[in-house]
């Protein structure tokens, strides 16, 4: 039964992988893309993590979704209704992705994999928690340190305005000037 | 199996018919059944409609989207307890019924997207702003009763609230959950995407079968999330003399009367304006409950 | 049999991207491949933990890690994105070559 899924969701998956680069409609590409990560969080899902498997599912459409919105906003042809090759160096690019394939499933195939060891806990999620607020708690800590960074980093980044733009010279116009008004407080 | 999607669409038939007495009573007319009948003509006029055809619309991702907007709500509720039983309890029921909700965010950009119209799109924008600005809070919402239940299956959290209620010791947590179920509806104070001023905005091209799945599919995330609030807030199927089944029945339709009643009792707020509120007020509000919850279960287990 | 079969579709997934990030022109659809190929690592580390070594958690960190980092490629390669777009009205790595040895 399982691996009736598990083939059925990695079909669909590569399918859909397959259609991100082939598809002339951004919204469609962005939605393939979509397709293939969900059905990686569902053979996560399958595999025996259902916490990680439904918060794959989860963050994917959420990013998706933002993902669709900046496709839209920057390329040229987001509808594709006017197909047009946006590559170069396909050639290139197609010969080591397939050596790259080739190499990592003759990988598979001929490494003397370890047999497995020791069976799944109960409940996987409080494995991952405790794993992630014990002895793993330095890889969380740069994990959320690396978020940080990145809200941070975007922000100054993305935004056009600085603070002299907002409560001017001085520092002191308020309320700041902004081009849509908020809801708090103004 | 099937009896979850029944309750579901039954009690999403009593929101729109308490829905219409209200308009009714707004607008100073009769409330009477054929007003709650004529508004529930509208499925049987949209399923023959002939539907409308639009100039290079992208017909595949509009159908999908429309179809992701209901088939969402059915698959949500199939974590919520009713009375005891439950169509799956999994094991992370909260965090499922959550990515669900989400798949909403697509359902609505891909209607909007679909039809290559400029105001359907609009709309589309607009409730993904919206969803930007609702779903934070309603993540630490979901949060602080899976923390003070410490797990993320429903029935867990239904059997920590034997004693008191979690609506008791979490009432912003409550209160942003059913903020967020009025955004995930987009219903009432949050039908930005769907507002006049946009003609309509994600449903102004709709027609026919497509319309109808979309309007259920509100109605029935309405449900859905009132539904939910019983096992996260209102202690699920506990209470006194009655069977848990109708205990769970009854507090999901106060729940949803509730829902309906202050839906028309607050204008519709625009979605950079909520974006602001629900960032500065709401997600302060919500981490505090969520830290609170956290001391309390420490301490609790401490003593 | 199961374990070889999900990390051929990991190796897939991780290839399909690789051709995408390489071969693609536009900022947006570059970061589209990367993110396939982090799909392609989440797929081979679950694989990895459930037919390996279940009883360790190292798999499911490693999973966490690479989600956030497709967040994490998401946020910046948007910020990168719309800066270069604001600046120059350019959406293309063929076209911001600056940076080019």
């Amino acid at each position: 039964m399982d691996a009736v899924v598990l083939w059925s969701l990695g079909v669909v998956a590569l399918a859909c992988a397959v259609a991100v680069f082939v598809c002339d409609s951004m919204a469609r590409a962005t939605f393939a893309l979509l397709g293939s990560l969900v059905c990686v969080g569902g053979v996560v899902l399958v595999l025996g993590l259902p916490y990680l498997g439904v918060v794959i599912v989860l963050m994917m459409v959420m990013e998706m979704v933002v993902m669709a919105v900046f496709m839209i906003a920057y390329m040229m042809n987001p509808a594709g209704l006017m197909p047009m090759s946006m590559l170069h160096n396909q050639r290139g690019a197609l010969a080591l992705s397939a050596a790259v394939f080739a190499s990592l499933t003759a990988a598979v195939f001929l490494v003397p994999w370890p047999h497995r060891r020791g069976s799944p806990p109960r409940d996987t999620t409080f494995q991952v928690g405790k794993a992630l607020m014990g002895e793993q708690m330095l890889t969380m800590i740069v994990l959320g340190f690396v978020l940080l960074a990145t809200m941070v980093a975007a922000t100054v980044l993305a935004l056009r305005r600085g603070r002299y733009d907002r409560l001017g010279d001085g520092l002191d116009r308020r309320p700041a000037r902004d081009p849509a008004g908020g809801g708090v407080g103004r | 199996m099937l009896l979850a999607p029944a309750l579901l669409v039954t009690g999403a038939l009593l929101a729109v018919a308490a829905d219409t007495c209200a308009a009714a009573q707004h607008a100073g007319r009769r409330r009477s059944l054929g007003t709650v009948g004529r508004r529930l003509l509208e499925v049987p006029r949209l399923l023959t409609a002939q539907p409308r055809t639009l100039p290079a619309a992208d017909r595949l991702l509009w159908r999908l989207g429309v179809i992701v907007v209901p088939v969402g709500a059915v698959l949500s509720v199939l974590v919520v307890p009713f009375g005891h039983r439950t169509v799956a309890d999994l094991s992370v029921g909260l965090v499922w019924f959550n990515a669900m909700e989400v798949l909403t965010w697509a359902g609505l950009w891909l209607a909007g997207w679909g039809p290559n119209s400029a105001f359907s799109l609009v709309g589309g924008y607009r409730f993904v702003a919206q969803g930007l600005a609702y779903e934070l809070p309603l993540m630490f919402a979901l949060i602080s009763a899976a923390t003070g239940a410490q797990s993320l299956r429903l029935g867990d959290v239904v059997a920590a609230q034997s004693g008191l209620w979690f609506v008791v010791w979490m009432p912003v947590a409550f209160l942003v959950h059913l903020a967020g179920v009025l955004a995930f509806a987009f219903l009432g104070p949050f039908a930005y995407p769907a507002g006049r001023d946009l003609a309509g905005g994600v449903l102004a091209e709709v027609s026919g079968v497509d319309r109808l799945l979309l309007q259920a599919g509100r109605w029935l995330w309405l449900t859905a999330g009132a539904a939910m609030a019983v096992p996260l807030f209102l202690g699920g199927g506990n209470g006194p003399v009655l069977p848990a089944w109708a205990w769970s029945l009854f507090k999901t339709l106060a729940v949803l009367g509730l829902l309906v009643y202050g839906m028309r009792r607050v204008p519709v707020v625009r979605a950079d304006r909520y974006v602001e509120l629900a960032w500065l007020v709401l997600m302060p509000l919500t981490m505090v409950q969520v830290l609170a919850v956290a001391l309390v279960v420490l301490v609790r287990q401490g003593g | 049999m199961t374990f070889e079969s999900v990390f051929v579709l990991a190796a897939g997934l991780f290839s399909v991207g690789l051709f995408g990030a390489l071969s693609q022109q536009s900022i947006v659809m570059i970061m589209m491949g990367i993110e396939l190929m982090i799909g392609g690592i989440v797929v081979a580390a679950a694989d990895f933990w459930h037919f390996l070594a279940p009883a360790a958690a190292d798999g499911q960190v490693v999973i966490v890690a690479a989600v956030v980092a497709m967040a994490v490629e998401m946020a910046m390669g948007f910020a990168v994105t719309t800066a270069l777009y604001r600046a120059r009205q350019v959406d293309t790595t063929d076209m911001a070559q600056e940076l080019k040895g």
